[in-house]
């Protein structure tokens, strides 16, 4: 019976993975010292931590050591079997915390076991609220800890199930919105996939609290491992009893169905979401009446966000009191983020509400890659806005992120260095948003498509001064007078660069330059006569034929053929490429 | 009771029932709020994003077509950030929109241009895209013109739920979205059933009725022929909408235009209103007292419904009326008897109808049955709009035209016949005749008032010789299937029968709501057209079909009787089931 298990995982990505070897190492010796039946030694993919060398994890103790040499094996093997003995000097200290309430178990039980989940707690919280709880004293327990929606918008939890919960109605449904659908973001999926048992237990807690007798998992069907797992825990829970009719011997039923969404991202809109279960074209309705009062088939229906589902059976587990704790003032618990872009190491982070986006992005997730300094961070994908460097101290939570212009959204967040175009990001993002706008109301359909028009048009050194103006004037009755969240927030990343970075824009318009050497329009490349070592790689690797010459009259960039590639650039070894 | 909400609205407080939205609101204190999308006809899709409020102290803007005016707002509808906003909304779906107000049917009677003119929009302050798609002309009746469409949802919304028709819906997204029949196909091929009131209801030149005023004035111009016009009831009471009059009858004006642009002879589609009645109720009480084909019978006046009921109803077709629509009758008869009787060649008439409806104009060459003349029966409809445009073509001046008779044998109408024009007319107008021709008898009072009005679904019983006959009347095709279904109900469990006479007319309203109809119609404007009609009724000394002199006449001296062999073979017709799509 092994009492303890240590991980281990070379970190280095400059050297040769040296894991291998520190694993038959450690083995051997705990061979010679007759411990290999008390410790177990397993070698895995990722530890969390990066660039330290040589990494031990010990479980359960949860005690990490970095940069770990050859002659440490005893004295971690004699720590880890000590009454909690720590190697000081090896001990890995991290700068910001992560804070795992949400991804409590991804990574760490099987998802496809509900033995695991059960025997990591899981299904405690929902015996809890069949048995002494009830709908009130839930209800209650959720106002307390003060979680609100993960979704995006930050609408208090409590009061969607609240209003749902007073309809006097014979159906109601509960539905999880699990149509992820920001460029870039995973965590949902995450979750999905690592933990699918803490979502369902979310939602039939959500269902009793509303006294629904039927769920919908709304699935994007471009997730199938996800829909896999949540489909085989969906199985094991009836299984279990702990779906279908009298629920833990309670008199309470639900059955819970998946629907798969068809790849449009208004329809993780909730309106947009109904009409698409019903059968329906996917496109948002008129708000009120809100899901809560007339919702699926036109009853009562709560949507609740994957991450808002996960959260709950541990509110219920450890009281809405431990969880308010967390946070700050307004935004309760933690919040998972997926941060990508030019950032070292990306990859999903959950912190505690109020830390600052400085935290995420500099000590959890490393800084930039390229050693540049950061130049922005985007939060909330394509409805969210761009933040300054200056403003990275910012704690994150719902009403900061608003104030900055952007917003929390479902917790994309790409960093950005100065190799960014701050023209090209939010073209990006608009494109994506006139791409998914379903088309039903004019200043998001025509609105972002014109505002598109202005950004390729500044972004090609064609704009004018007054673009910025029509941009503004655009983006403003989008927001103001569009039906739905995609419309209202899809000029965010354009209102947010011109509010941070205009001058960026003016460099575009003014001096038809783009500062990060990005809009291709605006980019040339020349030969550096004086550099230049007549190598020809730039002659040979050209796609487009747009170098002439030879090495003996040296080489010239033919500028009507260029298309911008940049493959030249890359590959000149003498730095003789320009780029301006 | 409805709770009673106190708010206030631009300062001015105001109690409202609650669930009244801040558009309606608005209203009750004289301030209009402009939309593109809102109907009234409709429920709000809150798809053009103008109709925004504020409520103060709050960031957010409204759409008040949809948001429901609430306890304690303080609503305003009108402050500059709003009218700019509103004004880039309508410059940015102008700039989505061809702008080529002068080669449009629209033109004069367009929502959207009357709103750029409203906000003193000049210019086109966003580049102009537009997608090349090609015009829809294959329903013979209405046409549709994508690049036109702002995309309101009001054809969806009337398709799918008013009509139950669900021809029409979107396509694609984003950018790209239009509104096509599903399956991107034509609508000749889809369920569209031609009854216009998606052109009724569109706010621009998207959907418009085909136009067939040069036929017309070709007809007219030609030396050779002998033009012969009818009007429908409706018309009467609707086309003084387009000179500033509403619910008043213009019939006795319409004949001396008519004549005025040139036709021969001017003819009334009520008489053969009266002839449908005719022989209608002779069927009727052929399947009541004589059992020989099966009750309910359900009346075929309106090709539309025929159209419907051929797509979606085909089990129906043995309770159908074999009548054809009046005007049909009228054409055949125009070539038949009174050709003959002023020695007219028939193939020199050139007949026209002038129809509240757009499906007539696809009904004249439904089947080989519209040509019982030998000849086509009809030669070309235009509908109230186009006449509208025609007499402002030919210069005439409205206002002031004399009252005229309409010509002798095919003119003289009942009051039953001009009822047709309103939803349970054609009901009415049968029973008045139902009952002399089972009882003997002539009825005391002429008036079935249960029969009227604009409720969805009128179901009712009438007492014909101590037997209790059960009635249902339907206006707008998505109020049939309730109907329909109890009578398939009945038929599969071999049940009695719930009812013995359905009327069913496709457009809401029956014909003074339909789909040729002037613009912006709304149940006020319905219900004063159809009072106008009811009006011309009581005035008249003749009230039911079988009294009019004149049909007397025609049965004497041509037709024999009621389904006789004549009659059977120029006014009646068949169905047939067909395809709702048909690829």
């Amino acid at each position: 019976m092994y009492t303890k298990v240590i991980l281990v995982k070379d970190t280095d990505l400059k050297r040769e993975d040296k894991t291998r070897e520190f694993y038959t190492r450690l083995l051997d010796y705990l061979r010679e010292a007759s411990l290999h039946e008390q410790i177990q030694v397993v070698r895995v993919a990722d530890i969390g931590v990066y660039e330290q060398g040589l990494v031990v994890k010990v479980l359960p103790d949860k005690v990490t050591y970095i940069n770990v040499q050859d002659e440490d094996v005893k004295k971690i093997v004699d720590a880890a079997l000590s009454d909690g003995k720590i190697i000081e000097d090896l001990v890995f200290k991290p700068k910001a915390k992560q804070c795992r309430i949400v991804l409590r178990n991804c990574g760490k039980i099987d998802p496809e076991s509900i033995e695991d989940y059960i025997s990591s707690g899981g299904y405690l919280a929902l015996k809890k609220v069949l048995g002494e709880l009830g709908q009130q004293k839930l209800i209650d327990e959720i106002k307390i800890s003060g979680i609100r929606g993960r979704g995006g918008a930050g609408y208090p939890t409590w009061m969607k199930w609240n209003f749902a919960r007073e309809m006097n109605s014979a159906e109601k449904f509960v539905i999880c919105n699990a149509d992820e659908g920001d460029p870039g973001a995973y965590m949902d999926r995450s979750v999905l996939e690592g933990d699918p048992h803490s979502v369902i237990e979310g939602l039939i807690i959500a269902a009793f609290a509303i006294g629904a007798s039927k769920g919908y998992f709304y699935i994007r069907a471009e997730y199938p491992l996800a829909v896999e797992r949540i489909q085989k825990a969906i199985k094991q829970a009836y299984d279990y009893g702990l779906l279908g009719n009298n629920i833990l011997g309670s008199p309470f039923n639900l059955d819970i169905d998946i629907r798969l969404g068809a790849g449009a991202f208004v329809c993780g809109e909730e309106t947009a979401l109904i009409s698409s279960i019903e059968g329906k074209r996917g496109t948002p309705h008129p708000r009120p009446p809100y899901p809560s009062v007339k919702g699926l088939w036109g009853k009562p229906t709560v949507i609740n966000n994957v991450e808002t589902l996960a959260n709950i059976p541990v509110i219920i587990a450890k009281g809405g009191k431990w969880f308010a704790q967390i946070g700050t003032q307004t935004s309760k618990g933690t919040k998972v983020f997926a941060v990508t872009g030019k950032v070292k190491n990306s990859g999903l982070v959950e912190i505690a509400m109020g830390a600052t986006l400085r935290e995420i992005v500099m000590d959890i997730c490393g800084g930039t890659l390229s050693g540049k300094p950061i130049k922005a961070v985007q939060t909330g994908g394509p409805s969210g806005g761009v933040i300054p460097e200056n403003l990275l101290d910012t704690p994150v939570d719902y009403e900061n992120l608003q104030k900055l212009g952007s917003i929390m959204g479902s917790g994309g967040m790409i960093v950005m260095d100065e190799d960014d175009c701050m023209v090209d990001i939010p073209k990006f993002y608009l494109g994506f948003c006139v791409e998914e706008s379903c088309g039903k109301c004019a200043p998001c359909r025509i609105g972002g498509f014109q505002m598109l028009g202005y950004l390729k048009k500044i972004s090609e050194g064609r704009g004018i001064p007054e673009d910025l103006g029509q941009l503004r004037r655009i983006a403003q009755s989008m927001q103001k007078a569009s039906l739905c969240g995609l419309g209202q927030t899809a000029s965010n990343p354009v209102l947010s660069t011109l509010k941070y970075f205009e001058d960026e824009y003016n460099e575009h318009i003014l001096n038809k330059r783009c500062p990060a050497g990005k809009c291709s329009s605006l980019i040339t490349y020349s030969i550096i006569e004086d550099k230049c070592k007549r190598c020809g790689i730039c002659f040979t690797n050209c796609p487009v034929k747009a170098i002439s010459g030879g090495k003996e009259e040296g080489y010239s960039v033919i500028q009507d053929k260029c298309i911008k590639c940049g493959r030249c650039f890359d590959v000149c070894k003498f730095k003789a490429i320009n780029k301006k | 009771m409805a709770k009673i909400i106190k708010a206030k609205i631009n300062g001015i407080l105001l109690r409202v029932e609650e669930g009244t939205t801040i558009l309606e609101a608005a209203k009750r204190v004289q301030i209009k709020i402009p939309t593109l999308c809102k109907h009234p006809d409709l429920p709000p899709s809150a798809s053009c994003g103008i109709c925004i409020v504020k409520n103060r102290g709050s960031h957010k803007m409204l759409r008040s077509c949809c948001t429901p005016l609430d306890e304690g707002m303080d609503i305003v509808t009108h402050d500059p950030e709003i009218v700019e906003i509103r004004r880039t909304v309508i410059e940015l779906i102008l700039s989505n929109h061809p702008n080529d107000c002068l080669k449009c049917a629209r033109n004069n009677q367009c929502e959207l241009q009357e709103l750029t003119a409203d906000f003193g929009i000049k210019e086109e302050s966003f580049p102009q895209f537009l997608r090349d798609l090609p015009i829809d002309t294959s329903t013979r009746a209405v046409d549709l013109d994508p690049k036109k469409c702002i995309l309101c949802g009001r054809c969806v919304h009337v398709c799918q739920e008013l009509q139950d028709v669900w021809a029409l819906s979107f396509l694609e997204r984003g950018m790209k979205t239009r509104i096509s029949p599903a399956g991107d196909i034509q609508l000749a091929d889809s369920p569209c059933v031609k009854c216009g009131q998606c052109s009724a209801h569109c706010p621009t030149g998207a959907f418009v009725e085909q136009d067939h005023t040069a036929q017309a004035w070709k007809g007219l111009q030609d030396p050779d022929k002998y033009c012969v016009v009818q009007i429908a009831p409706a018309v009467r009471v609707s086309i003084g909408e387009a000179f500033g009059y509403t619910g008043k009858n213009f019939t006795k004006k319409l004949y001396a235009l008519l004549r005025r642009l040139g036709f021969h002879a001017v003819f009334d589609t009520s008489f053969a209103a009266d002839v449908t009645i005719m022989e209608e109720a002779s069927e009727f009480e052929e399947r009541l007292l004589h059992g020989n084909r099966p009750l309910p019978l359900i009346t075929s006046c309106c090709p539309s419904w025929v159209d419907f009921m051929e797509k979606f109803y085909p089990d129906m077709i043995e309770h159908f009326s074999s009548c054809k629509s009046p005007h049909e009758i009228l054409g055949v008869l125009s070539k038949t008897y009174y050709a003959e009787k002023n020695k007219i060649d028939p193939s020199k008439i050139f007949m026209v109808s002038i129809m509240p409806c757009t499906s007539k104009k696809y009904e004249i060459t439904r089947n080989d049955e519209m040509s019982a003349s030998g000849f086509q029966d009809i030669d070309a409809v235009l509908c109230t709009r186009e006449l509208v445009r025609m007499i402002k073509q030919a210069g005439i001046d409205f206002d002031s035209l004399p009252d005229e008779e309409c010509d002798s044998i095919l003119g003289e109408y009942a009051g039953a016949g001009v009822i047709f024009g309103s939803t349970g007319g054609v009901m009415e107008a049968a029973l008045r005749t139902a009952h002399y021709f089972v009882t003997g008898r002539e009825l005391k009072n002429v008036k079935f008032e249960s029969v009227r009005g604009l409720k969805g679904v009128k179901e009712t019983e009438i007492e014909i010789d101590g037997k209790k006959l059960r009635i249902a009347i339907a206006h707008g095709l998505g109020n049939v299937e309730y109907i329909l279904n109890k009578v398939r109900d009945a038929k599969l469990n071999n049940k009695e029968m719930p009812y013995h006479f359905i009327e069913v007319m496709a457009c809401p309203g029956g014909c003074v709501g339909g789909g040729g109809q002037p613009y912006m119609v709304t149940d006020e404007l319905r219900i004063k057209r159809a009072q106008a009609l009811y009006e011309d009724d009581d005035q008249k000394q003749v009230r039911c079909s079988h009294q009019n002199p004149y049909i007397k006449r025609i049965y004497k001296e041509f037709l024999g009787k009621p389904l006789s062999e004549k009659s059977e073979k120029l006014l009646h017709t068949n169905y047939k089931a067909r395809p709702v799509y048909v690829k």
